[in-house]
Protein backbone atom coordinates (compact mmCIF):
# COMPACT_ATOMS: atom_id res chain seq x y z
CA UNK A 1 0.00 0.00 0.00
CA UNK A 2 1.41 3.38 -0.96
CA UNK A 3 2.14 5.96 1.68
CA UNK A 4 -0.73 8.37 2.23
CA UNK A 5 0.10 11.64 4.00
CA UNK A 6 -3.57 12.62 3.77
CA UNK A 7 -4.42 9.78 6.14
CA UNK A 8 -1.94 11.14 8.65
CA UNK A 9 -3.40 14.63 8.29
CA UNK A 10 -6.79 13.20 9.18
CA UNK A 11 -5.28 11.78 12.38
CA UNK A 12 -4.10 15.22 13.47
CA UNK A 13 -7.01 17.39 14.59
CA UNK A 14 -5.39 20.74 13.92
CA UNK A 15 -4.56 19.84 10.32
CA UNK A 16 -7.76 17.89 9.70
CA UNK A 17 -9.96 20.74 10.91
CA UNK A 18 -8.16 23.22 8.68
CA UNK A 19 -8.41 20.89 5.71
CA UNK A 20 -12.16 20.44 6.28
CA UNK A 21 -12.58 24.21 6.52
CA UNK A 22 -10.97 24.55 3.10
CA UNK A 23 -8.06 26.53 4.43
CA UNK A 24 -5.27 23.99 4.82
CA UNK A 25 -2.37 24.79 7.10
CA UNK A 26 0.92 24.29 5.31
CA UNK A 27 2.78 23.40 8.45
CA UNK A 28 6.49 23.41 7.70
CA UNK A 29 7.88 24.23 11.15
CA UNK A 30 8.13 20.67 12.42
CA UNK A 31 11.73 21.11 13.56
CA UNK A 32 10.42 23.60 16.11
CA UNK A 33 7.31 21.72 17.20
CA UNK A 34 5.56 18.93 15.34
CA UNK A 35 1.81 18.53 15.25
CA UNK A 36 0.15 16.12 17.60
CA UNK A 37 -2.14 13.21 16.61
CA UNK A 38 -5.49 12.60 18.22
CA UNK A 39 -4.20 9.42 19.87
CA UNK A 40 -1.63 11.45 21.77
CA UNK A 41 -4.09 14.14 22.78
CA UNK A 42 -6.46 11.43 23.94
CA UNK A 43 -3.77 9.55 25.88
CA UNK A 44 -2.93 12.68 27.87
CA UNK A 45 -6.59 13.52 28.41
CA UNK A 46 -7.49 9.98 29.46
CA UNK A 47 -4.63 9.88 31.92
CA UNK A 48 -5.82 13.08 33.54
CA UNK A 49 -9.47 11.95 33.47
CA UNK A 50 -8.89 8.48 34.90
CA UNK A 51 -5.50 8.19 36.56
CA UNK A 52 -4.44 11.63 37.69
CA UNK A 53 -2.47 11.43 40.89
CA UNK A 54 1.14 11.70 41.91
CA UNK A 55 3.50 8.85 41.18
CA UNK A 56 5.78 6.68 43.27
CA UNK A 57 4.26 7.83 46.52
CA UNK A 58 0.60 7.01 47.12
CA UNK A 59 -0.64 3.53 47.98
CA UNK A 60 -4.20 3.98 46.75
CA UNK A 61 -5.33 2.48 43.48
CA UNK A 62 -5.12 5.70 41.47
CA UNK A 63 -1.56 6.32 42.54
CA UNK A 64 -0.59 2.74 41.78
CA UNK A 65 -2.12 2.96 38.33
CA UNK A 66 -0.56 6.36 37.61
CA UNK A 67 2.84 5.02 38.64
CA UNK A 68 2.36 2.00 36.44
CA UNK A 69 1.40 4.21 33.51
CA UNK A 70 4.42 6.44 34.06
CA UNK A 71 6.83 3.53 34.25
CA UNK A 72 5.19 1.86 31.26
CA UNK A 73 5.82 5.05 29.35
CA UNK A 74 9.46 4.85 30.35
CA UNK A 75 9.59 1.31 29.00
CA UNK A 76 7.99 2.36 25.70
CA UNK A 77 10.44 5.21 25.22
CA UNK A 78 13.37 3.00 26.21
CA UNK A 79 12.38 0.39 23.67
CA UNK A 80 12.09 3.05 20.98
CA UNK A 81 15.69 4.20 21.47
CA UNK A 82 17.23 0.81 22.24
CA UNK A 83 17.84 1.53 25.90
CA UNK A 84 17.14 0.06 29.29
CA UNK A 85 14.20 1.71 31.06
CA UNK A 86 16.41 2.64 33.99
CA UNK A 87 18.58 4.64 31.61
CA UNK A 88 15.69 6.91 30.62
CA UNK A 89 15.42 10.13 32.62
CA UNK A 90 12.31 12.19 32.02
CA UNK A 91 12.85 15.95 32.02
CA UNK A 92 10.75 18.92 31.04
CA UNK A 93 12.30 19.26 27.56
CA UNK A 94 15.47 18.55 25.63
CA UNK A 95 17.16 21.66 26.97
CA UNK A 96 16.48 20.57 30.54
CA UNK A 97 17.80 17.11 29.72
CA UNK A 98 21.10 18.53 28.47
CA UNK A 99 21.32 20.82 31.47
CA UNK A 100 20.84 17.84 33.78
CA UNK A 101 23.71 16.09 32.04
CA UNK A 102 25.89 19.19 32.20
CA UNK A 103 25.19 19.77 35.87
CA UNK A 104 25.68 16.17 36.92
CA UNK A 105 28.62 15.36 34.67
CA UNK A 106 30.08 18.77 35.43
CA UNK A 107 30.52 17.71 39.05
CA UNK A 108 33.11 15.20 37.88
CA UNK A 109 35.21 17.82 36.07
CA UNK A 110 38.12 19.84 37.37
CA UNK A 111 39.59 23.16 36.35
CA UNK A 112 41.57 22.71 33.17
CA UNK A 113 39.36 19.94 31.82
CA UNK A 114 37.98 20.55 28.35
CA UNK A 115 34.68 20.04 26.56
CA UNK A 116 34.25 20.11 22.79
CA UNK A 117 31.17 21.99 21.58
CA UNK A 118 30.18 22.57 18.00
CA UNK A 119 29.34 25.64 15.95
CA UNK A 120 26.50 23.67 14.41
CA UNK A 121 24.60 23.18 17.61
CA UNK A 122 21.46 24.65 19.06
CA UNK A 123 22.05 27.01 21.97
CA UNK A 124 20.67 24.30 24.24
CA UNK A 125 23.80 22.22 23.59
CA UNK A 126 26.13 25.21 23.87
CA UNK A 127 24.99 27.45 26.70
CA UNK A 128 24.84 24.72 29.40
CA UNK A 129 28.51 23.99 28.66
CA UNK A 130 29.35 27.69 28.72
CA UNK A 131 27.69 27.94 32.11
CA UNK A 132 29.66 24.94 33.24
CA UNK A 133 32.86 26.52 31.96
CA UNK A 134 32.30 29.61 34.05
CA UNK A 135 31.35 27.59 37.13
CA UNK A 136 34.02 24.89 37.01
CA UNK A 137 36.90 26.57 35.25
CA UNK A 138 36.84 24.18 32.33
CA UNK A 139 37.68 25.22 28.78
CA UNK A 140 35.56 24.85 25.66
CA UNK A 141 36.99 23.84 22.30
CA UNK A 142 34.87 24.82 19.31
CA UNK A 143 34.34 22.28 16.57
CA UNK A 144 33.90 24.43 13.47
CA UNK A 145 31.06 23.95 11.03
CA UNK A 146 31.94 23.49 7.38
CA UNK A 147 30.70 26.05 4.83
CA UNK A 148 28.03 23.46 3.91
CA UNK A 149 26.69 23.51 7.45
CA UNK A 150 27.98 20.11 8.49
CA UNK A 151 30.49 18.83 11.05
CA UNK A 152 33.63 17.19 9.72
CA UNK A 153 34.90 14.57 12.20
CA UNK A 154 38.37 14.92 10.69
CA UNK A 155 38.59 18.28 12.45
CA UNK A 156 38.29 16.58 15.83
CA UNK A 157 41.87 15.35 15.71
CA UNK A 158 43.15 18.82 16.45
CA UNK A 159 40.53 19.48 19.12
CA UNK A 160 40.52 16.36 21.25
CA UNK A 161 43.36 16.00 23.70
CA UNK A 162 44.25 14.39 27.02
CA UNK A 163 42.15 16.91 29.00
CA UNK A 164 39.07 16.47 26.82
CA UNK A 165 36.30 15.02 28.95
CA UNK A 166 33.29 15.28 26.67
CA UNK A 167 32.28 15.99 23.08
CA UNK A 168 28.85 17.62 22.83
CA UNK A 169 27.33 17.72 19.36
CA UNK A 170 24.11 17.61 17.45
CA UNK A 171 23.05 14.27 15.99
CA UNK A 172 21.15 16.26 13.37
CA UNK A 173 21.23 20.01 12.80
CA UNK A 174 18.06 21.98 13.42
CA UNK A 175 19.28 24.53 10.84
CA UNK A 176 20.98 22.71 8.00
CA UNK A 177 19.52 19.25 8.44
CA UNK A 178 23.00 17.72 8.39
CA UNK A 179 23.25 14.36 10.12
CA UNK A 180 26.34 13.62 12.13
CA UNK A 181 28.60 10.72 11.29
CA UNK A 182 28.70 9.38 14.83
CA UNK A 183 31.28 6.62 14.65
CA UNK A 184 34.40 8.79 14.13
CA UNK A 185 33.21 11.10 16.91
CA UNK A 186 32.97 8.18 19.29
CA UNK A 187 36.36 6.91 18.15
CA UNK A 188 37.96 10.31 18.75
CA UNK A 189 36.41 10.51 22.20
CA UNK A 190 37.31 7.00 23.25
CA UNK A 191 40.96 7.50 22.29
CA UNK A 192 41.25 9.92 25.21
CA UNK A 193 38.59 8.44 27.48
CA UNK A 194 36.12 11.24 26.84
CA UNK A 195 32.35 10.92 26.81
CA UNK A 196 30.00 11.83 23.95
CA UNK A 197 26.69 13.61 24.34
CA UNK A 198 24.42 14.02 21.34
CA UNK A 199 21.43 16.29 20.98
CA UNK A 200 19.00 14.05 19.16
CA UNK A 201 15.97 16.33 19.13
CA UNK A 202 15.86 16.48 15.33
CA UNK A 203 16.68 12.83 14.71
CA UNK A 204 14.40 10.95 17.07
CA UNK A 205 11.15 11.96 15.31
CA UNK A 206 12.36 10.12 12.21
CA UNK A 207 12.37 6.63 13.62
CA UNK A 208 13.58 4.27 16.30
CA UNK A 209 17.26 4.18 17.27
CA UNK A 210 19.57 1.76 18.99
CA UNK A 211 21.50 3.96 21.37
CA UNK A 212 23.16 0.94 22.93
CA UNK A 213 25.09 0.44 19.69
CA UNK A 214 25.97 4.04 18.88
CA UNK A 215 28.83 4.04 21.34
CA UNK A 216 27.83 7.34 22.88
CA UNK A 217 27.25 8.12 26.55
CA UNK A 218 24.40 10.66 26.72
CA UNK A 219 21.53 11.40 24.37
CA UNK A 220 18.85 14.05 24.75
CA UNK A 221 15.60 14.68 22.93
CA UNK A 222 12.22 16.32 23.38
CA UNK A 223 8.66 15.09 23.13
CA UNK A 224 7.05 17.93 21.25
CA UNK A 225 9.23 17.50 18.17
CA UNK A 226 8.20 13.83 17.87
CA UNK A 227 4.43 14.35 17.83
CA UNK A 228 4.21 14.22 21.60
CA UNK A 229 3.17 16.75 24.22
CA UNK A 230 5.13 19.78 25.25
CA UNK A 231 6.66 19.71 28.71
CA UNK A 232 8.59 16.50 28.35
CA UNK A 233 12.09 15.64 27.27
CA UNK A 234 14.39 12.70 27.74
CA UNK A 235 17.96 12.27 28.86
CA UNK A 236 19.43 8.90 28.13
CA UNK A 237 22.66 7.95 29.82
CA UNK A 238 24.59 4.72 30.02
CA UNK A 239 23.56 2.97 33.19
CA UNK A 240 27.04 2.77 34.69
CA UNK A 241 27.62 6.44 33.96
CA UNK A 242 24.32 7.55 35.48
CA UNK A 243 25.07 5.49 38.57
CA UNK A 244 28.40 7.25 38.96
CA UNK A 245 27.00 10.76 38.73
CA UNK A 246 25.56 12.93 41.47
CA UNK A 247 22.09 14.47 41.07
CA UNK A 248 21.61 17.71 39.21
CA UNK A 249 18.69 18.94 41.30
CA UNK A 250 17.56 18.20 44.81
CA UNK A 251 14.08 17.60 46.15
CA UNK A 252 11.45 14.95 46.49
CA UNK A 253 11.71 11.72 44.61
CA UNK A 254 15.45 11.76 44.03
CA UNK A 255 16.63 10.76 47.49
CA UNK A 256 17.49 7.56 49.28
CA UNK A 257 17.32 8.93 52.81
CA UNK A 258 17.29 12.49 54.06
CA UNK A 259 18.66 13.22 57.50
CA UNK A 260 19.93 16.31 59.20
CA UNK A 261 23.38 14.85 58.94
CA UNK A 262 23.15 14.42 55.20
CA UNK A 263 21.29 12.87 52.32
CA UNK A 264 21.98 10.07 49.93
CA UNK A 265 20.49 9.54 46.54
CA UNK A 266 18.03 7.27 44.86
CA UNK A 267 19.29 5.11 42.05
CA UNK A 268 18.92 6.44 38.50
CA UNK A 269 16.69 7.42 36.86
CA UNK A 270 14.88 8.72 39.96
CA UNK A 271 18.11 10.41 41.08
CA UNK A 272 17.72 12.84 38.18
CA UNK A 273 13.95 13.38 38.45
CA UNK A 274 13.59 15.70 41.42
CA UNK A 275 10.02 16.72 42.19
CA UNK A 276 6.80 15.60 40.57
CA UNK A 277 7.68 14.43 37.06
CA UNK A 278 5.73 15.17 33.87
CA UNK A 279 3.46 12.16 34.29
CA UNK A 280 0.70 12.79 31.77
CA UNK A 281 3.26 14.11 29.32
CA UNK A 282 5.25 10.89 29.63
CA UNK A 283 2.12 8.91 28.88
CA UNK A 284 1.53 11.15 25.86
CA UNK A 285 5.10 10.68 24.72
CA UNK A 286 4.65 6.91 24.86
CA UNK A 287 1.54 7.28 22.72
CA UNK A 288 3.57 9.37 20.25
CA UNK A 289 6.24 6.69 20.14
CA UNK A 290 3.61 4.11 19.32
CA UNK A 291 2.15 6.39 16.66
CA UNK A 292 5.55 6.69 15.00
CA UNK A 293 6.17 2.97 15.26
CA UNK A 294 3.01 2.06 13.39
CA UNK A 295 4.15 4.10 10.40
CA UNK A 296 5.90 2.33 7.56
CA UNK A 297 9.37 3.72 8.19
CA UNK A 298 10.73 2.93 4.75
CA UNK A 299 7.75 4.59 3.12
CA UNK A 300 8.01 7.61 5.39
CA UNK A 301 11.71 8.03 4.63
CA UNK A 302 11.06 7.77 0.90
CA UNK A 303 8.23 10.29 1.16
CA UNK A 304 10.32 12.78 3.12
CA UNK A 305 13.27 12.35 0.79
CA UNK A 306 10.99 13.00 -2.17
CA UNK A 307 9.62 16.16 -0.54
CA UNK A 308 13.08 17.36 0.49
CA UNK A 309 14.39 16.88 -3.03
CA UNK A 310 11.33 18.64 -4.46
CA UNK A 311 11.93 21.57 -2.12
CA UNK A 312 15.67 21.82 -2.79
CA UNK A 313 15.15 21.46 -6.54
CA UNK A 314 12.47 24.14 -6.41
CA UNK A 315 14.72 26.53 -4.54
CA UNK A 316 17.52 25.90 -7.00
CA UNK A 317 15.14 26.56 -9.87
CA UNK A 318 14.14 29.84 -8.25
CA UNK A 319 17.79 30.73 -7.90
CA UNK A 320 18.37 29.98 -11.56
CA UNK A 321 15.71 32.59 -12.36
CA UNK A 322 16.43 35.22 -9.77
CA UNK A 323 19.99 34.64 -8.50
CA UNK A 324 19.16 35.43 -4.89
CA UNK A 325 18.65 32.03 -3.24
CA UNK A 326 21.43 30.39 -1.24
CA UNK A 327 20.84 26.94 0.16
CA UNK A 328 22.37 26.53 3.62
CA UNK A 329 23.11 22.87 4.21
CA UNK A 330 23.97 19.66 2.44
CA UNK A 331 22.50 19.10 -1.02
CA UNK A 332 19.69 16.66 -1.63
CA UNK A 333 20.76 13.06 -1.43
CA UNK A 334 23.40 13.62 1.25
CA UNK A 335 23.08 12.46 4.85
CA UNK A 336 20.45 14.93 5.89
CA UNK A 337 17.19 15.38 7.67
CA UNK A 338 14.13 16.92 5.97
CA UNK A 339 15.16 20.32 7.31
CA UNK A 340 16.01 22.88 4.64
CA UNK A 341 17.40 26.33 5.37
CA UNK A 342 18.02 29.02 2.84
CA UNK A 343 18.95 32.66 2.52
CA UNK A 344 17.29 35.08 0.12
CA UNK A 345 19.69 37.88 -0.71
CA UNK A 346 18.09 41.21 0.11
CA UNK A 347 15.15 39.76 2.02
CA UNK A 348 15.07 39.17 5.76
CA UNK A 349 13.87 35.73 6.90
CA UNK A 350 11.18 37.23 9.12
CA UNK A 351 9.79 39.29 6.25
CA UNK A 352 9.65 36.16 4.11
CA UNK A 353 7.99 34.14 6.86
CA UNK A 354 5.51 36.93 7.54
CA UNK A 355 4.48 37.12 3.90
CA UNK A 356 4.06 33.37 3.66
CA UNK A 357 2.07 33.31 6.88
CA UNK A 358 -0.63 35.25 5.08
CA UNK A 359 -1.24 32.17 2.93
CA UNK A 360 -1.11 29.79 5.89
CA UNK A 361 2.41 28.59 5.14
CA UNK A 362 4.12 28.15 8.51
CA UNK A 363 7.88 28.60 8.33
CA UNK A 364 10.57 29.60 10.75
CA UNK A 365 12.97 32.46 10.16
CA UNK A 366 15.84 33.79 12.21
CA UNK A 367 18.90 32.35 13.88
CA UNK A 368 17.10 29.20 15.03
CA UNK A 369 18.89 29.37 18.39
CA UNK A 370 22.13 28.72 16.53
CA UNK A 371 23.90 32.08 16.52
CA UNK A 372 27.45 30.63 16.47
CA UNK A 373 26.49 28.81 13.27
CA UNK A 374 25.04 31.99 11.79
CA UNK A 375 28.25 33.82 12.66
CA UNK A 376 30.28 31.06 11.01
CA UNK A 377 28.14 31.23 7.87
CA UNK A 378 28.18 35.02 7.81
CA UNK A 379 24.41 35.24 8.08
CA UNK A 380 22.08 36.96 10.52
CA UNK A 381 19.52 34.23 9.98
CA UNK A 382 17.92 31.88 7.52
CA UNK A 383 14.47 30.85 6.44
CA UNK A 384 13.77 27.23 7.33
CA UNK A 385 11.27 24.66 6.19
CA UNK A 386 11.13 21.40 8.10
CA UNK A 387 9.03 18.49 6.95
CA UNK A 388 7.03 15.74 8.61
CA UNK A 389 5.27 12.68 7.19
CA UNK A 390 1.92 14.50 7.05
CA UNK A 391 3.32 17.11 4.66
CA UNK A 392 2.73 16.65 0.97
CA UNK A 393 3.61 18.12 -2.40
CA UNK A 394 0.97 20.82 -1.98
CA UNK A 395 2.76 22.09 1.10
CA UNK A 396 6.09 22.28 -0.70
CA UNK A 397 4.57 23.89 -3.76
CA UNK A 398 2.75 26.48 -1.64
CA UNK A 399 6.07 27.31 -0.03
CA UNK A 400 7.87 27.69 -3.33
CA UNK A 401 5.12 29.85 -4.80
CA UNK A 402 5.17 32.02 -1.69
CA UNK A 403 8.93 32.40 -1.83
CA UNK A 404 8.66 33.49 -5.43
CA UNK A 405 6.11 36.16 -4.47
CA UNK A 406 8.18 37.27 -1.49
CA UNK A 407 11.28 37.67 -3.64
CA UNK A 408 9.33 39.83 -6.06
CA UNK A 409 8.05 42.00 -3.25
CA UNK A 410 11.07 42.21 -0.97
CA UNK A 411 14.14 42.18 -3.19
CA UNK B 1 -1.60 39.20 0.88
CA UNK B 2 0.65 40.56 3.53
CA UNK B 3 0.44 44.07 2.11
CA UNK B 4 -1.44 44.81 5.32
CA UNK B 5 2.04 45.00 6.82
CA UNK B 6 4.28 45.38 3.82
CA UNK B 7 2.34 48.22 2.28
CA UNK B 8 3.89 50.77 0.00
CA UNK B 9 4.72 53.33 2.69
CA UNK B 10 6.64 50.76 4.73
CA UNK B 11 8.50 49.46 1.71
CA UNK B 12 9.29 53.03 0.61
CA UNK B 13 10.66 53.95 4.02
CA UNK B 14 12.87 50.89 4.07
CA UNK B 15 14.07 51.43 0.53
CA UNK B 16 14.78 55.08 1.26
CA UNK B 17 17.15 54.04 4.06
CA UNK B 18 17.19 57.65 5.18
CA UNK B 19 20.22 58.47 7.36
CA UNK B 20 21.78 55.04 7.04
CA UNK B 21 25.43 55.06 8.01
CA UNK B 22 27.55 56.51 10.78
CA UNK B 23 28.31 59.98 12.14
CA UNK B 24 31.95 61.03 11.96
CA UNK B 25 31.93 62.24 15.55
CA UNK B 26 28.84 60.99 17.38
CA UNK B 27 28.16 62.45 20.80
CA UNK B 28 26.19 59.39 21.72
CA UNK B 29 26.01 55.93 20.25
CA UNK B 30 24.36 52.67 21.20
CA UNK B 31 23.65 49.25 19.79
CA UNK B 32 20.72 47.01 20.68
CA UNK B 33 19.93 43.44 19.71
CA UNK B 34 16.68 41.61 19.34
CA UNK B 35 17.49 38.31 21.03
CA UNK B 36 14.61 36.52 19.35
CA UNK B 37 15.80 37.06 15.80
CA UNK B 38 19.35 38.32 16.15
CA UNK B 39 18.62 41.64 14.50
CA UNK B 40 20.85 44.51 15.52
CA UNK B 41 20.50 48.28 15.29
CA UNK B 42 23.20 50.84 16.05
CA UNK B 43 22.33 54.53 16.35
CA UNK B 44 24.67 57.55 16.46
CA UNK B 45 23.42 60.89 17.75
CA UNK B 46 24.72 64.45 17.73
CA UNK B 47 23.21 67.38 19.60
CA UNK B 48 22.88 71.11 19.39
CA UNK B 49 21.93 72.24 22.82
CA UNK B 50 18.98 70.19 23.99
CA UNK B 51 17.99 69.01 20.56
CA UNK B 52 19.17 66.16 18.36
CA UNK B 53 20.96 67.66 15.39
CA UNK B 54 21.87 64.49 13.52
CA UNK B 55 21.13 60.78 13.60
CA UNK B 56 22.62 57.92 11.67
CA UNK B 57 21.71 54.26 11.95
CA UNK B 58 23.09 50.91 10.95
CA UNK B 59 20.48 48.19 10.70
CA UNK B 60 21.06 44.48 10.34
CA UNK B 61 17.45 43.56 10.37
CA UNK B 62 14.18 43.06 8.63
CA UNK B 63 12.33 45.41 6.36
CA UNK B 64 10.18 46.62 9.25
CA UNK B 65 13.26 47.45 11.28
CA UNK B 66 14.79 49.27 8.34
CA UNK B 67 11.59 51.24 7.80
CA UNK B 68 11.45 52.16 11.47
CA UNK B 69 15.03 53.38 11.43
CA UNK B 70 14.27 55.53 8.41
CA UNK B 71 11.16 56.94 10.11
CA UNK B 72 13.21 57.64 13.20
CA UNK B 73 15.74 59.55 11.16
CA UNK B 74 12.95 61.82 9.96
CA UNK B 75 11.46 62.21 13.42
CA UNK B 76 14.56 62.64 15.53
CA UNK B 77 16.32 65.61 14.02
CA UNK B 78 15.24 68.66 16.00
CA UNK B 79 13.65 66.56 18.72
CA UNK B 80 14.44 66.79 22.40
CA UNK B 81 15.01 63.79 24.63
CA UNK B 82 11.47 64.16 25.89
CA UNK B 83 10.14 64.25 22.33
CA UNK B 84 11.95 61.01 21.56
CA UNK B 85 10.72 59.30 24.69
CA UNK B 86 7.18 60.45 23.97
CA UNK B 87 7.48 59.13 20.43
CA UNK B 88 8.68 55.76 21.65
CA UNK B 89 5.77 55.58 24.07
CA UNK B 90 3.34 56.57 21.33
CA UNK B 91 4.63 53.83 19.03
CA UNK B 92 4.33 51.30 21.85
CA UNK B 93 0.74 52.39 22.46
CA UNK B 94 -0.05 52.22 18.76
CA UNK B 95 1.23 48.67 18.58
CA UNK B 96 -0.28 47.50 21.85
CA UNK B 97 -3.65 49.22 21.86
CA UNK B 98 -4.02 50.75 18.43
CA UNK B 99 -3.79 54.21 19.99
CA UNK B 100 -3.49 56.92 17.35
CA UNK B 101 -0.16 58.62 16.94
CA UNK B 102 -0.09 62.33 17.69
CA UNK B 103 0.40 64.60 14.70
CA UNK B 104 3.84 65.96 14.20
CA UNK B 105 7.29 64.55 13.81
CA UNK B 106 6.31 60.97 14.64
CA UNK B 107 3.50 60.82 12.10
CA UNK B 108 5.52 58.54 9.76
CA UNK B 109 5.26 55.81 12.36
CA UNK B 110 1.55 55.59 11.62
CA UNK B 111 2.63 53.31 8.78
CA UNK B 112 3.19 50.64 11.42
CA UNK B 113 -0.44 50.55 12.52
CA UNK B 114 -1.16 47.23 10.72
CA UNK B 115 1.55 45.66 12.84
CA UNK B 116 -0.63 45.88 15.94
CA UNK B 117 -2.11 42.41 15.50
CA UNK B 118 1.31 40.83 14.90
CA UNK B 119 2.72 40.85 18.39
CA UNK B 120 5.85 38.90 17.50
CA UNK B 121 6.90 41.72 15.16
CA UNK B 122 6.40 44.68 17.51
CA UNK B 123 10.04 44.69 18.53
CA UNK B 124 11.06 44.98 14.89
CA UNK B 125 9.50 48.45 14.79
CA UNK B 126 10.69 49.39 18.27
CA UNK B 127 14.32 48.38 17.94
CA UNK B 128 15.67 51.63 16.38
CA UNK B 129 13.86 53.74 18.96
CA UNK B 130 15.21 51.59 21.76
CA UNK B 131 18.70 52.09 20.34
CA UNK B 132 18.15 55.85 20.26
CA UNK B 133 16.90 55.83 23.85
CA UNK B 134 19.89 53.78 24.91
CA UNK B 135 22.19 56.27 23.19
CA UNK B 136 20.48 59.12 24.99
CA UNK B 137 21.10 57.30 28.23
CA UNK B 138 24.83 57.41 27.62
CA UNK B 139 25.00 61.21 27.56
Amino acid sequence: MSFDPARLRREIPLLADADRAGRPIRYLDNAATAQVPEVVIEAVAQHDRRLRSNVARGVYRLAEDATAAYEAAREEVAAYVGARPDEIVFASNCTAAINIAALAFGETLAAGDRVVVSELDHHSNIVPWQLLASRRGIALDWWPATPEGTLDPARLGALVGPRTRLIAASHGSNVTGARLDVRPVVEAAKRVGAKVLLDGAQVVPHGALDLSKLGIDFYAFSGHKMYGPTGIGVLWGRRALLEALPPAFGGGGMIGRVAKSGTNWAAPPARFEAGTPPVAQAVGLAAAVNWIRQLDRGAVEAHLQMLTTRLIDGLQALDAQRRVVRLVGPPAGHARLPVVSFDIKGAHPHDICQMLAETNVCLRGGHHCAQPLMDALGLAGTTRASLAPYNDENDVDALLEGIDRAIARLT
Amino acid sequence: MSDAIYHDAIVALARDASAAGALDAPQATATVDNPLCGDRVAVDLAFEGERISALRHRVRGCLLCQASAAALAIAAVGATREDLRAGTASLAALLKDGAPLPDGRFAPFAAFAPLARHRSRHDCAKLPLLAAEKALGTT
